[in-house]
């Protein structure tokens, strides 16, 4: 059973093919209208960067207004929004905030960062192809998320019934987002999210058929490293979760604009049926988000471990296995909607099977460091980090998948920690750890050791100030998304607030680390992981050429 | 594009030392709670609905003395900042909030403790300056299993409470009373259809508040915590089952009490049930937990529950009738019982604080509150 890679012995060319390879086009060719794939991954990279300081920012401003009871922040008057006066408007800024943090991170950072940024660079180098299988519409999904990104924020600057912009919540409910918020902004944000939805399909079956067809001679599946098995279970995810999405959007365009009446229970519709539908899309999307992170954590483990990934198999199959669990859990998001008892009973049992998978990826990332050789580097701090966030994330998810307990949960703080548990600790901290560990081979530079190890550590120690004292809120009886509670909470929340800037000032670090190490960083050798790095992309130069593997490698 | 990257992120550094300099002051205070710009005004409009009861007209404060604010008690019922779930007190929320505390969450911290210890003892043992050598081990079939099975094992063993609880949860008793509970854009309104009583609950604003009008009630600590009281209580009987029809007449909005262990979506258009049987008399607070635009944070669920008699006699103050009695006849048969029954254990503080001009007394052809009054 070869795995990653000490097993796979592939030819290299034989000779120097690098100086033919190297030929760039122009700045404008290269940038805007590229088909490389490493280009294009940069592109989404740096898009990933700049909608996540947005994102990132607001909810700063979220949790700056939450840091004591009152309205102390909405009521300024803020670029977006300027000028308020009425205390609805404020509430409704609010509202705006929450939808576009969400909204933001998941779809114009997480996403593009994972898929986009380092999907694009790495599955064809892992895989030992020259570049993806559709390179124009690897560009077309880059560009089409530009204009999507555009649409939210501009709708931010119009009419959403009470306010400016969207306040609809990222899972936009009808009839909130149908007769109760008229205006365009949330026709705009559902235009958005058509064309990140378009984006994203194409970018899927982009990655399936390149990983499909365009594998080096001998990378069988089983052999493929576990980052491009990640990226393909998700890349199916996204092709069939996010059409639903589109459909359910529409029919709140039509239900908003053209006189139908899919949601509204006043013309013969069904206000659930838009949650059906939405979290048919919605909770594969949380998995879309996590598990390319579970594929990049199993290749640095195992570079930092210097061992192969225990139990490959195992490794690929639960990812599978969560991919194809994941599409029939949906509706644990709506426990409170009114169900049938036995619709609750079948998606408790369902939703708590999804734990047995997730465990086995737990238990092998351990076993993988079990008998290692165990070095830490700041990718393996984030992958370790991650491992043990993702797990308290994980149980919380095990006490909210039952539906009777769920009565509690549902809608408070609670599932707010949950799920950043899961997303803000185990997604963020796997991107990092992915920039972190591929930042040499991507920019052919270094980054510093320690300003990565401080980001690491000033972001553990802040993330969890944040987040673990929101259980304590939701166990209290406090609800998501309000901008004002009793003074019972402020306790916590002002913990939480503090977390925040702790949080910040570990990502700034990360700033001042990324460009002194673009700039000035140690000149960075093929491989700096040692032995560990066994997958193709090590064999390459740092930066790779322009164009690789014009002669396929072959592996045994 | 370094340079984009760099403004936003000092900006973002920038608001560290802002938040950290937000005065704690009391006037934030003041603007957190004024809710209600003048458009809707909730008050009057509260006062307008049931056109049905003729002539509700202001009964005079003083003609329904039966009804005292019943103060809350601090940590039940309330959030209180405390680390675990709120006080049970449905036998629903007990048997939930057993499993919760005593199976899921040592369960949970179990395995987050064996996760760092594994993780822990692997970074100590297998560091390189340890173990300088790495195995090559990849497999072991065993281990495999075993770490599939066990936890199915402990998911069996969390899914037979967690079932078992949704089975009593979906079989509630018969119900002694039902109420209809509909959510508006921002306020709740209850009616008691066997009783005839009708009536909506908007928040009570600060005293300071400069947005509340000058003869709107303004909260009062008996009232409830801020954000959390309400006008017009739910109230209900202890030791019943109440029933709740829950739907909504525009958006979603969801009916939450945490002390109860309940929380249904009021969905347009659509009815949905939930049921509570509350032994405790107390005053117990919920919120709006689903969001429903922009005063989503200013619709609390406050709920009174009287023991039985009390209950009576504040359904009569109300202008209603209890479903055995007839409305206007045996007037005498339903007062004794009501006027026996004081209640020791609550709280009541004087009625003066009710005289708010947006609750409707209702004061139908009965005159129920004034045979209760006997």
């Amino acid at each position: 059973m070869s795995t990653t890679a000490d097993s796979l012995h592939f030819e290299q060319p034989a000779h120097d093919a690098h100086h033919d390879l190297d030929h760039k086009p122009g700045f404008f060719t290269r940038w805007f209208m590229s088909t490389n794939h490493k280009d294009i991954g940069t592109l989404y990279l740096i898009f990933a960067i700049i909608a996540g300081v947005i994102g990132g920012a607001l909810s700063g401003i979220m949790r700056w207004e939450l840091m004591e009871p009152g309205i102390q922040v909405l009521n300024r008057a803020w670029p977006i929004g300027a000028g308020t006066a009425n205390f609805d408007e404020w509430t409704h800024h609010w509202n705006v905030l929450i939808t576009a943090h969400a909204l933001i991170m998941i779809f114009f950072t997480v996403m593009p960062a994972m898929m986009g940024g380092f999907g694009n660079w790495f599955v064809p180098l892992m895989i030992g192809a020259p570049d993806m299988a559709f390179p124009r519409m690897n560009n077309i999904s880059f560009w089409l998320l530009v204009p999507a990104f555009l649409l939210l924020l501009g709708s931010s600057f119009v009419s959403g019934g009470t306010g400016l912009g969207a306040g609809t919540g990222w899972t936009m409910y009808a009839p909130l987002s149908t007769s109760g918020s008229t205006g365009p902004a949330v026709d705009m944000t559902i235009f958005a999210m058509h064309l990140a939805g378009a984006s994203s399909i194409l970018g899927a079956i982009n990655f399936i058929t390149t990983i499909f067809n365009m594998r080096a001679p001998g990378m069988t599946l089983h052999k493929m490293p576990l980052f491009v098995w990640s990226v393909l279970v998700t890349a199916f995810l996204l092709l069939l979760s996010l059409p639903v999405l589109a459909g359910a959007i529409t029919m709140l365009l039509t239900d908003r604009n053209f006189g139908t009446a899919f949601f509204d229970a006043s013309g013969g519709g069904n206000v659930v049926l838009y949650q059906h539908l939405f979290w048919f899309f919605g909770h594969p999307e949380v998995y879309i988000m996590i598990l390319p992170g579970f594929g990049m954590v199993s290749q640095i483990v195992a570079t930092f471990s210097r061992k192969p990934v225990f139990g490959y198999l195992g490794m690929a199959y639960a990812m599978v296995a969560i991919g194809v669990i994941g599409f029939v859990v949906w509706a644990h998001h709506m426990f409170t909607t009114g169900m049938s008892v036995d619709e609750k009973m079948y998606f408790t049992a369902a939703t708590m099977i999804i734990a047995v998978p997730t465990g086995v990826k737990v238990f092998s990332w351990i076993a993988t460091m079990w008998g290692g050789s165990i070095t830490f580097e700041t990718p393996m701090l984030f992958a370790i980090g991650f491992i043990f966030l993702f797990t308290i994330g994980g149980v919380t998810g095990v006490v909210l998948a039952n539906g009777g307990v769920d009565t509690y949960m549902q809608d408070t703080y609670y599932v707010v920690a949950h799920f950043h548990y899961v997303l803000s600790l185990g997604a963020i901290f796997a991107i990092f750890a992915g920039f972190y560990y591929w930042f040499p081979k991507m920019w052919g530079r270094m980054y510093n050791e320690a300003l990565g190890k401080i980001h690491f550590f000033l972001m553990f120690v802040g993330v969890n100030i944040i987040f673990f004292p929101m259980h304590f809120l939701g166990l209290d009886g406090m609800p998501r998304r309000i901008p004002d509670y009793t003074p019972a909470f402020a306790g916590w929340n002002y913990i939480a607030t503090v977390g925040y800037m702790i949080t910040i000032a570990g990502v700034a670090v990360f700033f001042v680390n990324l460009f002194w190490s673009l700039a000035a960083g140690k000149k960075a050798p093929a491989n700096p992981w040692g032995e560990g790095a066994t997958t193709l992309e090590w064999t390459l130069s740092s930066p790779p050429p322009f164009h690789q593997f014009s002669t396929l490698p072959k592996i045994d | 594009m370094r340079l984009i990257g760099w403004v936003i992120a000092l900006a973002a550094a920038g608001l560290t030392p802002a938040a950290a300099q937000t005065p704690a002051s009391s006037p934030t205070q003041n603007v957190s709670t004024a809710t209600a710009p003048s458009t809707t005004a909730p008050p009057p409009a509260g006062t307008a609905q049931n056109p049905g009861q003729p002539d509700a007209a202001t009964a005079p404060a003083a003609a329904t003395p039966a009804i005292a604010v019943m103060a809350p008690t601090p940590g039940i019922g309330e959030p209180d900042g405390r680390t675990g779930l709120q006080n049970q007190v449905t036998p629903i929320g007990e048997e939930a909030a057993n499993f919760h505390n005593y199976w899921l969450l040592p369960l949970c911290a179990a395995i987050c403790i064996l996760v760092l210890a594994l993780l822990v003892y692997a970074i100590i043992r297998f560091r390189r300056g340890a173990n300088p050598v790495p195995s090559r081990n990849s497999h072991n079939t065993m281990i495999e299993v075993i770490w599939t099975l066990v936890p199915v094992l402990v998911l069996v063993g969390i899914a037979i409470p967690s079932i078992r609880l949704l089975r009593h949860t979906y079989s509630p008793p018969p119900a002694d009373l039902t109420v209809k509970v509909t959510g508006h854009q921002w306020y709740w309104s209850y009616e008691y259809p066997d009783n005839g009583v009708t009536f909506d609950s908007y928040m009570l604003k600060e005293k300071n508040d400069p947005t509340r009008q000058a003869n709107q009630r303004f909260r009062t600590d008996a009232d409830g915590p801020p954000l959390l009281a309400a006008d017009e209580r739910l109230v209900i009987p202890a030791g019943k089952v109440v029933k709740f029809i829950i739907t909504a007449d525009d958006v979603i909005h969801s009916f939450a009490v945490p002390a109860f262990w309940i929380k249904q979506d009021a969905n347009p258009g659509q009815l949905h049930e939930t049921w509570a049987k509350v032994d405790r008399p107390g005053v117990y607070f919920g919120q709006c937990s689903e969001l429903c635009g922009a005063r989503h944070a200013f619709m609390p669920i406050a709920v009174e529950v009287l023991p039985p008699a009390e209950f009576a006699k504040w359904v009569a103050s109300k202008g209603g009738h209890m479903p055995g009695a007839k409305p206007a006849g045996p007037d005498s048969t339903a007062a004794s019982p009501v006027s026996a029954s004081a209640v020791p254990a609550v709280t009541t503080t004087p009625a003066a604080a009710q005289p708010t001009p947006a609750t409707t007394t209702k004061q139908p052809a009965t005159n129920q509150a004034a045979t209760a009054q006997n």
